[in-house]
């Protein structure tokens, strides 16, 4: 019996210490590229140089960085407003509603963040171009909300799987009309997930960079600046960008988290049988 | 009945007529411009199948969808080998603070630039990185890691392993602890409980998981063109290539098809073996 109690002890500080690695692992590059991009060493490599804050300046002096953060924030603010209005529609409809085909609108909902960008980018591209679409800044907006749409419906679907079906109910019983009684009661519920979605969707959009790749012709967003800069030759200014443009989301993230007590829903997600996200495709849709 | 119809239409048709239009509409488009003609670098709308001929009869494109598989695959077992410790470790052995702590770090990846790490990984795996120096210390010598597959796995495991985790911790948090004990109670040690006991129950998360590795590591191509060094190609480098070099549309939709389809009968497969036949 002690045998065994040792055994499981030392398997359990095996466990802690092999996951701590893991982190180290996801933490690791985003840890090094915050270090480098203060290193006066134009390659990163050990021994780091000295520091420096040149990369930022060289950064955020560049016209074309400049004008790709511009165009970047004003895709991703449009982009976070419709997916998240479209993400409300549609998660409310999944909540509310039963009709023929609902496996199929949930499919139809849930599936593009599967399919790989470059298939994405691609028929983006042939499709918008048919339409005189392609390489306007309008195609990496329309593509950005085909994929975030998802992010925004899921979360909010949680949300509203935490509501009492009796709320609605009550509100239609003091004769306030369907209409009314979204926009008085269930909205307002939902409040912090929309901000929530609408913060995060944001972020999706301002980190796309493959699909945008395709579609956006000459109007460059971050990331597909970033992209460029990976095809040239060692770049210390991708470490920079990149650092600069981690900290800005991990904020928005963090305050979107923040409002929406993201903790609770994902609690109440571990508890149901349905999973968030990723689970919820495979509930809604593949059980078809 | 009527009316609840009549309510849903104003709601149902904003996100639905969109991703008819934006989402559905392109990947069909994509099928159909397979059997149209490029002349003159233009896109002529044509009934051929010399795009679908052109892409199938060559070895090039089956020793890249070969390549592709073999490199997904990979991914998807070393992903699931990678998380399913941790995960197990996250699931049983801490507070429910500390797991949502954990999870919480394991949300992070998805909000820095995959490019940005990907970026970072070749200052570790160079041949005068980051990883060489620290073996140097303990006199192993330069390994070459930097335009190999393992550099590309490297890319891939990134991409998937928060997701992954993710995914395993859920489902391994969901077994009723009683089973467990159960197993316990009637002697059967960790290990044995682990095969029998926690292993099956967790059964569709771990195939989720690996699925989703699978799906991000055939499509991503990040990794093999900046870690793994882009030869012999994937399919989706073959995707850019055809497309940005050729203006061959058609036939970069040939391979994107084949992809598809792919990863559909993939997932089909999958689902079939985490939940058991359905029906």
């Amino acid at each position: 019996m002690m045998s065994g109690n040792g055994m499981l002890k030392i398997g359990r500080w095996f466990g802690w210490a092999y996951t701590g690695y893991t982190f180290l692992f996801i933490l690791a590059p985003i840890a090094a590229s915050l270090v480098f991009s203060f290193n006066a060493d134009r390659f990163p490599s050990l021994p780091l140089k000295g520091f420096t804050t040149d990369w930022y300046g060289g950064t955020f002096t560049d016209p074309l960085v400049i004008e790709a953060f511009q165009r970047s924030v004003m895709v991703s603010i449009p982009v976070a407003l419709l997916s998240t209005i479209l993400g409300f529609c549609a998660a409310y409809c999944d909540f509310r509603f039963e009709f023929r085909g609902k496996s199929l609108f949930g499919l139809l909902m849930l599936l593009p963040p599967t399919i790989p960008a470059v298939i994405m980018g691609l028929g983006m591209l042939s499709y918008l171009s048919r339409i005189n679409l392609a390489g306007e800044v309008w195609a990496v907006l329309i593509s950005h909300v085909v994929i975030a749409l998802p992010f925004a419906m899921a979360m909010i679907r949680l949300r509203l799987a935490q509501m009492d079906a009796a709320l609605e109910e009550a509100s239609w019983n003091l004769r306030a009309s369907p209409a009314q009684t979204l926009w008085h009661v269930v909205l307002p519920f939902c409040k912090q997930s929309l901000v929530a979605a609408f913060l995060i969707t944001a972020a999706v959009s301002f980190d796309e960079f493959a699909v945008a790749w395709f579609v956006s012709g000459l109007n460059e967003t971050v990331p597909v600046r970033v992209l460029v800069f990976l095809q040239g030759q060692v770049s210390p200014v991708i470490n920079a960008i990149g650092t600069a443009v981690f900290t800005s989301s991990i904020l928005l993230v963090a305050i979107g988290m923040g409002f929406s007590g993201m903790g609770k829903a994902k609690r109440a997600a571990a508890d149901s049988p349905a999973q968030p996200a990723g689970g919820a495709v495979t509930n809604n849709g593949l059980s078809l | 009945m009527s009316n609840t119809s009549r309510r849903r239409w104003p709601l149902l048709l904003p996100p639905l007529l969109w991703q008819l239009t934006f989402f559905l509409l392109p990947l069909l488009f994509l099928f159909v411009i397979s059997f149209w003609s490029v002349v003159n670098f233009r896109l002529e709308p044509d009934m051929t199948l010399k795009n679908w001929d052109f892409m199938l009869s060559r070895s090039s494109f089956w020793s890249a969808y070969g390549h592709t598989w073999a490199l997904a695959l990979g991914a998807a077992a070393v992903t699931t080998a990678c998380s399913f410790p941790a995960a197990c470790s996250l699931a049983f052995t801490v507070s429910e603070r500390t797991r949502k702590l954990a999870l919480m770090f394991l949300v992070v990846p998805f909000f820095t630039s995959y490019l940005v790490r990907v970026y970072s990984w070749q200052a570790f795996l160079a041949d005068n990185g980051i990883v060489n120096a620290l073996l140097s210390v303990v006199g192993i010598d330069g390994l070459p890691m930097l335009n190999s597959d393992f550099g590309s796995l490297v890319g891939y495991v990134t991409l998937a392993l928060p997701l992954v985790t993710l995914v395993q911790t859920m489902g391994l948090a969901q077994i009723d602890r009683n089973l467990i004990e159960a197993a316990h109670n009637l002697r059967a040690g960790p290990v044995r409980t682990l095969f029998e006991v926690i292993m099956p129950l967790a059964k569709p998360s771990l195939v989720v998981g690996a699925l989703f590795a699978f799906i991000l590591a055939f499509g991503d191509f990040v990794a093999p063109t900046y870690l793994g060094g882009g030869a012999p190609p994937t399919l989706s480098n073959l995707i850019i290539d055809t497309t940005k070099s050729g203006q061959q549309w058609p036939r970069a939709a040939v391979v994107a098809i084949v992809m598809i389809l792919t990863l559909v009968l993939t997932s089909l497969a999958a689902v079939r073996l985490a939940y058991g036949r359905r029906k």
